[in-house]
């Protein structure tokens, strides 16, 4: 008797968990439904109104005077992304290739968290770095105001490093040794070996290490603001200060009202729209690589 | 005629002696199976004739292992063209993720040979060689990890023949593979004789029996029988050897 009640009491405690774990599933889910919504309820409007054009193609950013042309900042975003690329891709590649296949176990167990650290220092951090060390050193060395689409992308490089490095890791790691083996058998190089080989049958993997980086680049605001120099102007070099997506809504949202402030909220929903298709591009790669 | 003559070999990884002093004298063209139960050392031994114990860090290798009158332990060793003769066969089938054409000619880029004609050629001898071209020949695009096991395992020795090597080792090449491709295999492995010198290291005794002119068998790292497989599956002289055969052991 004793025991059929007990019984009876763990099943309602499973269900009474089940409950609440799939209430903390959907909580998750909605709050993503919600911020979707609200953006695009609140930044869609405005783009009709004016028409979908002006806010992607107009260089006039005046939001007080009703001008509302994104493309400086749309630009500027992705500079300082295809910037960041360029220093992060092969940093990130290059040190996964060193990690997985050239350095010794010990080395890799030391040097891959240290790396991975690097994503935990708050992004004011970096930005705080940035305007004491590198923007005088940009001035000084190639000349402009030193807060540039350069500084922005060695910073955010930097940001987006461990990202790429430990995602490339883990997906050379997974291979399986004998494909290493098939080849070093042949006579083939250590090099050889990585670049003909692993690379390739790991590719999907980097590439959506690559993507999920360049969507951390795409984001990333409090950094950029501190060091890109926010000009709403079209940058001519890389040593021209410039806006991103996000510093726009950072800098101005607060004092905004209006078709303005609006007008902050159509930069989101560009911004929503960018990161969404990188986001399903790395998903649809990294399912590719796991079939 | 002697292909390689392995003098003292040892080998140790870390504290453990996984190979104990083996002497052995491989015979050209000829196919020489090592036997023996799991953990005695035949693997580690067959890895040693390609070096290919350099990429276990904690290897210490001790004795000559000579080819062709040289030593493959000295210094000054191209150990790249010591594994372009001396090809070696995996107990897995481990295609790389590749199209098949890749496969096979992936040796011989990394070996610097980039004439068209023949990587053409080279192509079609080394699936001929394995009796994969008819079956391929208009698939040649398609990944190879598309193919059978025992497919792959016969492109894996396609891609290993189109090097051109002299001395062939097999780590159980025939352990993933069903009885009827197994048979395949051996009948291959008959017809590459006349060509290679093999190695083959097997768990299948009949196998041994079936292919092989001379056997080793090893036991704790030593080798504890060497000689003709006839002589060595008829008359063993030594005691242990004659458990294992008969199922004994153990």
């Amino acid at each position: 008797m004793g025991n059929r009640t007990t019984m009876k009491g763990t099943e309602s405690k499973e269900k009474l968990i089940r409950l609440f774990l799939l209430a903390t599933a959907l909580s998750a889910i909605s709050i993503l439904a919600l911020i979707s919504v609200f953006i695009f309820t609140e930044g869609l409007p405005i783009m009709f109104r004016h028409g979908f054009k002006k806010f992607l193609f107009s260089l006039d950013w005046y939001p007080t005077e009703g001008h509302f042309g994104l493309l400086p900042m749309i630009i500027g975003s992705l500079m300082v992304t295809v910037g960041a690329m360029i220093i992060g891709v092969p940093l990130g590649l290059a040190g996964a290739i060193y990690l997985t296949q050239f350095s010794s176990k010990k080395v890799r167990m030391v040097v891959k968290p240290m790396i991975e650290l690097l994503a935990g220092i708050p992004s004011v951090v970096y930005g705080f770095i940035g305007v004491v060390i590198l923007v005088p050193f940009v001035r000084e060395n190639f000349g402009g105001p030193g807060f540039s689409v350069l500084t922005a992308s060695i910073i955010l490089g930097i940001m987006i490093l461990p990202t790429i490095l430990s995602i490339s890791i883990d997906s050379l790691m997974a291979l399986p040794p004998a494909y290493r083996e098939g080849s070093i058998a042949l006579g083939a190089t250590e090099w050889q070996t990585t670049r003909m080989v692993l690379l390739p049958a790991a590719r999907s993997g980097i590439i959506a290490s690559i993507i999920l980086g360049m969507g951390r680049a795409v984001g990333e605001t409090m950094a950029v603001i501190m060091i890109a120099g926010n000009a709403t102007s079209l940058p001519r070099t890389i040593l021209d200060p410039v806006r991103t997506l996000t510093s726009n809504i950072a800098l101005e949202m607060g004092y905004a009202s209006g078709e303005h402030r609006q007008a902050l909220f159509a930069t989101g929903v560009i911004l929503f729209i960018i990161i969404m298709v990188l986001n399903t591009v790395a998903n649809l790669t990294s399912r590719k690589m796991s079939r | 005629m002697i292909a390689i003559e392995v003098n003292k070999l040892s080998v140790f990884y870390g504290q453990f002696q996984a190979l104990k002093d083996v002497s052995m004298k491989i015979n050209k063209q000829k196919i020489t199976a090592l036997i023996g139960p799991s953990g005695c050392g035949k693997t580690t031994f067959l890895r040693c004739l390609n070096r290919m114990n350099d990429l276990i860090d904690e290897a210490r290798i001790v004795g000559e292992v000579i080819i062709d009158g040289v030593d493959i332990y000295r210094e000054d060793i191209d150990l790249l063209e010591l594994r372009r003769r001396v090809g070696m066969v995996f107990q897995r089938p481990n295609p790389f993720p590749l199209s098949i054409e890749a496969n096979i000619l992936y040796g011989l880029k990394v070996h610097g040979i980039n004439d068209r004609k023949l990587m053409e050629e080279r192509l079609v001898r080394s699936l001929e060689a394995v009796q994969l071209w008819d079956e391929l020949k208009d698939h040649l695009r398609k990944n190879a990890l598309s193919l059978s096991l025992e497919q792959q395992q016969r492109l894996c020795l396609a891609r290993v023949l189109a090097v051109e090597p002299e001395i062939l080792l097999m780590d159980e090449p025939c352990s993933a593979l069903d009885p009827i491709a197994t048979a395949r295999i051996e009948e291959l492995m008959f017809d590459l004789k006349k060509q290679y010198t093999i190695v083959i290291v097997t768990h299948n005794m009949q196998q041994a029996a079936r292919v092989s002119d001379f056997t080793g068998y090893f036991l704790l790292g030593e080798l504890i029988e060497f000689g003709e497989t006839e002589q060595i599956f008829t008359a063993p002289a030594d005691r242990r050897t004659e458990e294992y055969i008969t199922g004994r052991y153990g």
